[in-house]
């Protein structure tokens, strides 16, 4: 039995795996034991006898039915469909005779399984391409063999092999065993754009059926025999530490089985990027069932201490870098005193072309704004949790994680075992935005097992989920920019910091299209964590910027579009600078195309426009807002969208992520703060934390992707940044003021 | 603790818990039903919705105590096989994108179609504003329950 590889030009091996024996890796969980029949159910097909693995993406049944694996952890992006499309159609096979499977931690077969980053798809293209058309070359290689014909005169549609010659034909099924002996070949070919068959034709998400009719998919879901619940306490405040606590009340309470603290990470441990984590000492209530716990987590007693400042060590991919974090009770208000104080004067320069000062002194206008934003919680719909069950042997976890190949090292290295020892099952994750590449829940739930003895499943309720940190950083922007008599921009300036990073990107639009350009950059530490938050840092600056460019237009008396697209030519030309990182003719496109699909210059009477186009995550992305007031309330009523994002594997999905990201911009911008006083966010649950609601929600999205040749770029995160600016654009051409702070309606009038 | 006869999905449960335990939790970790969803446990999100009789109720505040002989449908119960005409709309529009919330947007969009088979937009407002969408699906569910309105008109 040997195992076949899709790295080419390696031996090709065999493994049938039966589907009882594919169970007993799973264990008991309800997940597997509802799969089988479920597929069953969903293909309306019999299940194979024997399945061949041909690669580690895929495998066939004797009956020609194909298990895909989809190899990155879902959270709402629509991998686990998108993924499994681009093999089958390298493969040639009828997307209904393909079954789908969600790969679990296995760097060894699947390499980086990394959710985030627009990267999935993008990363995973030729790969996926690759795994598909091999299968598909092995196969026809073990039809010529058994037909003792020349493979070239083997043509293949929808699973099924034809030698037309002979009239022999077989599908895929009659041929798996013996294609799975053959050598990988060492080249293949991979289709041209014009003859894909799946990918470019929307198919419905794998899983909505199972969404639709509550079957357990989620971290949360999960079930193992005798599982005990568990829940942390956290210190109430950043900036606080545990000092002592009584295990004895809580732990007399009914259904608590233990009370105990845990330390996720050792005071010497070298962090990884992804390790962040404010609170490290934990107190862990470990009972019988959730509400028992939650309970006794009421009636806690705990003590806590003031931090002193410290520092960590930190891996920052392959760079050790050392992080401080500052003592103290923090407090917004504070924070954007700090932050004013420090855009006041001179940052860091990270960029500088011609010779801004002497053009600003000979500027006939000069425009100068100052825009900041709040923090932000991801509150992914599902909250953090894990399920841990640690013995000697070894770890067997489960749950959400977007980034499992930075977790699997630090929960093995924290429990002092090798990693291959920890087994990680991804379930689907509700939500992610970011937030789940910081897996320190993981963490958490194994050392919780590890000393309960017990398999345990760890749960934060919304309140932890809210107050655990790693959240979106606050920032401050100050733009500057000069016309000449002639309405020409002739000199740029911005300069951006943030507590406690910098959101600056210092080689992005306009730069490369102004002669005179100077980006400077700051930074104010804190003790408040963050962490990559839907298109980090782009979701501040896309907004910002593209505000900032709507009042250059208009103080040049121009048209929005028009003055972006006469920038975007010149970038064309006769760029300045070289390191700009976009491409000027693909933003000048999703702008010709959001013009055009909108009807820019004839909006509907009594609906006020805003526009905004950006570049990030290697993609590009325009948005029309429109507005209306109801009374004295704006409502955002219709959005058009253009996205150059390459190719898009299936357009209905990523139609629906790109209206997930148009309604996430507008909620964020309108709504979405986390404020601190004395280190505590003010908001702890939605009561407080407002999100969108159905009613706020545009009446119509519409989405219109470019059409060409490009390979995949990226969907996730490019439509999300510039939704803040074409809205900021379209409220100030409703209400003729200019919003420089968000959220845009709670806190609009707040800072100075 | 005291034991509680309930009806759900149904047919009947018993179960031994603490009188004030939420249904949702009862459903979830007592019965193992676990497409009814936590999500905030203060009425905010709609996550964990479920039908009491024929009305739309949050879980997280429903104690078992108060539920007595009132018939409890979830998610896993709404139909046999997956098709009321919400499901089969959700299905066609292709609604979810992570999914955690689409079984209370479902319970609730269907209890709503139950009371009243021809909403209007305000209505429907009204009726789904209880329930959070972080991953923004809201336009789809509003062409789903407008597509469900419209096959329950045919049928
Ligand atoms: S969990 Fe009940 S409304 Fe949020
Ligand atoms: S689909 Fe993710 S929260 Fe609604």
């Amino acid at each position: 039995m040997t195992l076949v590889k899709t790295k080419i030009g390696r031996r090709a091996f065999i493994k049938n795996t039966s589907l009882a024996g594919g169970g007993l890796i799973l264990g008991f969980s309800i997940f597997n034991s509802c799969k089988p029949k479920e597929a069953e159910k969903l293909v309306v097909q019999e299940m194979p006898k024997e399945w061949f693995e041909i690669n580690s993406y895929l495998k066939i049944g004797d009956n020609g039915l194909v298990t895909i694996m989809a190899p990155n952890p879902e959270f709402g992006q629509g991998v686990i469909t998108s993924m499994p499309m681009i093999v089958a159609d390298e493969l040639d096979v009828a997307w209904k005779e393909v079954l789908v499977e969600q790969a679990n931690f296995d760097t060894e077969s699947y390499g980086w399984q990394f959710t985030g980053g627009s990267q999935g798809i993008r990363r995973r293209w030729e790969g996926l391409r690759m795994a598909g058309a091999t299968a598909k070359q092995m196969l026809k290689e073990a039809a010529a063999q058994i037909w003792q014909v020349s493979v070239s005169e083997i043509t293949v549609s929808e699973g099924v092999l034809r030698h037309k010659a002979s009239g022999n034909s077989a599908g895929y099924g009659e041929m798996a065993s013996v294609a799975a002996k053959l050598e990988v070949p060492k080249e293949v070919p991979l289709k041209e754009v014009k003859d894909f068959t799946i990918i470019g034709k929307s198919k419905k998400s794998v899983e909505n059926q199972k969404i639709v009719t509550g079957k357990p998919l989620f971290g949360l879901d999960y079930q193992f025999e005798n599982s005990l619940i568990a829940m942390v306490e956290h210190p109430p405040a950043f900036g606080l530490k545990l000092k002592s606590f009584d295990a004895a009340e809580v732990g007399s309470m009914p259904g608590i089985v233990d009370v105990f603290s845990i330390k996720t990470l050792e005071d010497d441990f070298k962090r990884g990027y992804f390790d962040t984590n404010a609170f490290t000492d934990l107190i862990a209530i470990v009972g019988k069932s959730t509400w028992e716990v939650m309970n006794a987590k009421k009636k806690l007693k705990a003590e806590w201490e003031p931090i002193a400042d410290s520092t960590y060590k930190m891996d920052r991919f392959g760079t050790e870098v050392d992080v401080e974090v500052p003592k103290g009770l923090e407090s917004t208000d504070e924070h954007y005193k700090k932050m004013k104080v420090m855009a006041a004067k001179p940052g860091t320069m990270v960029r500088k072309d011609g010779n801004p000062e002497a053009a600003f002194k000979k500027a006939a206008k000069i425009i100068e704004r100052t825009y900041t934003c709040p923090f932000l919680a991801h509150n992914c719909m599902e909250p953090m949790n894990f399920f841990a069950h640690v013995t000697d042997e070894g770890a067997k976890l489960a749950g959400p994680l977007q980034a499992p190949g930075l977790t699997g090292p630090t929960v093995a290295a924290r429990l002092g075992m090798p990693v291959e020892r920890v087994d990680i099952e991804l379930t689907r994750m509700g939500g992610g935005f970011g937030r789940r590449a910081y897996g320190h829940y993981a963490v958490e739930a194994a050392l919780i097992s590890q000393q309960a003895k017990a398999p345990i499943k760890l749960i934060y309720n919304r309140e932890d989920d809210m107050t655990a940190g790693i959240y979106r950083p606050s920032y401050h922007a100050t733009y500057k920019a000069a016309l000449d008599e002639n309405n020409n921009l002739v000199a740029f300036h911005v300069k951006a910091g943030g507590i406690p990073e910098t959101p600056l990107f210092a080689n992005r639009f306009p730069a490369g299209a102004v002669d005179n350009y100077l980006a400077e950059q700051w930074a104010i530490n804190s003790n408040i964590t963050i962490g990559a938050f839907r298109a980090p840092r782009s979701n501040f600056m896309a907004g910002v910027e593209q505000a900032f460019l709507d009042e250059v237009a208009e103080a040049a008396g121009k048209d929005p579009i028009d003055f972006r697209l006469e920038l975007l030519e010149r970038v064309k030309n006769d760029p300045v600078g070289e390191n700009n990182e976009y491409e000027p003719n693909r933003l000048a496109g999703v702008l010709k195309l959001v013009r055009e699909k909108s009807n820019w210059s004839q909006a509907p009477s009594g609906t006020h426009r805003g526009v905004s186009a950006y570049f990030c995550h290697n993609s590009y992305a325009a948005h029309v807002v429109d507005v209306v007031m109801e009374g004295d309330v704006p409502k955002v009523e219709k959005v058009v969208c253009a996205v150059d994002c390459g190719i898009v594997v299936n357009p209905d999905a990523a139609a629906n992520m790109t209206e997930g990201a148009i309604v996430d911009g507008i909620g964020n911008a309108m709504y979405g703060e986390l404020t601190f006083n004395e280190g505590q966010t003010e908001q702890k649950n939605f009561d407080r934390y407002k999100i969108i609601r159905y009613s706020e929600t545009p009446n119509k999205i519409e989405v219109h992707f470019v059409r060409n040749e490009i390979d995949p770029t990226g969907l996730g995160e490019p439509p999300f940044p510039p939704v803040f600016g074409a809205l900021a654009n379209a409220l100030y051409k409703a209400t003729g003021e200019r919003l420089y702070h968000q959220p845009f309606i709670s806190r609009k009038q707040v800072i100075g | 603790m005291a034991i509680f006869n309930l009806n759900i999905n149904g047919s009947e449960h018993s179960v031994e818990v603490d009188p004030n335990t939420p249904m949702l939790w009862v459903l979830r970790d007592h019965l193992k039903l676990v497409g009814t969803k936590y999500g905030c446990g203060i009425a905010q999100c709609g996550a964990c919705t479920i039908h009491l009789g024929n009305s739309a109720v949050r879980s997280c505040q429903l104690p078992i105590s108060v539920v007595a002989n009132q018939k409890i449908t979830t998610i896993e119960g709404l139909s046999e096989n997956g098709d009321h005409p919400v499901q089969k709309a959700w299905l066609e529009i292709d609604v979810p994108q992570c999914g955690y919330c689409q079984a209370g947007q479902i319970m609730t969009a269907s209890a709503l179609l139950n009371q009243n088979p021809n909403p209007s937009d305000t209505e429907i407002e009204t009726a789904m504003d209880g329930n959070i969408c972080r991953c923004g699906t809201y336009t789809r569910i509003k062409k789903a329950i407008q597509l469900a309105v419209a096959n329950q008109n045919l049928s």
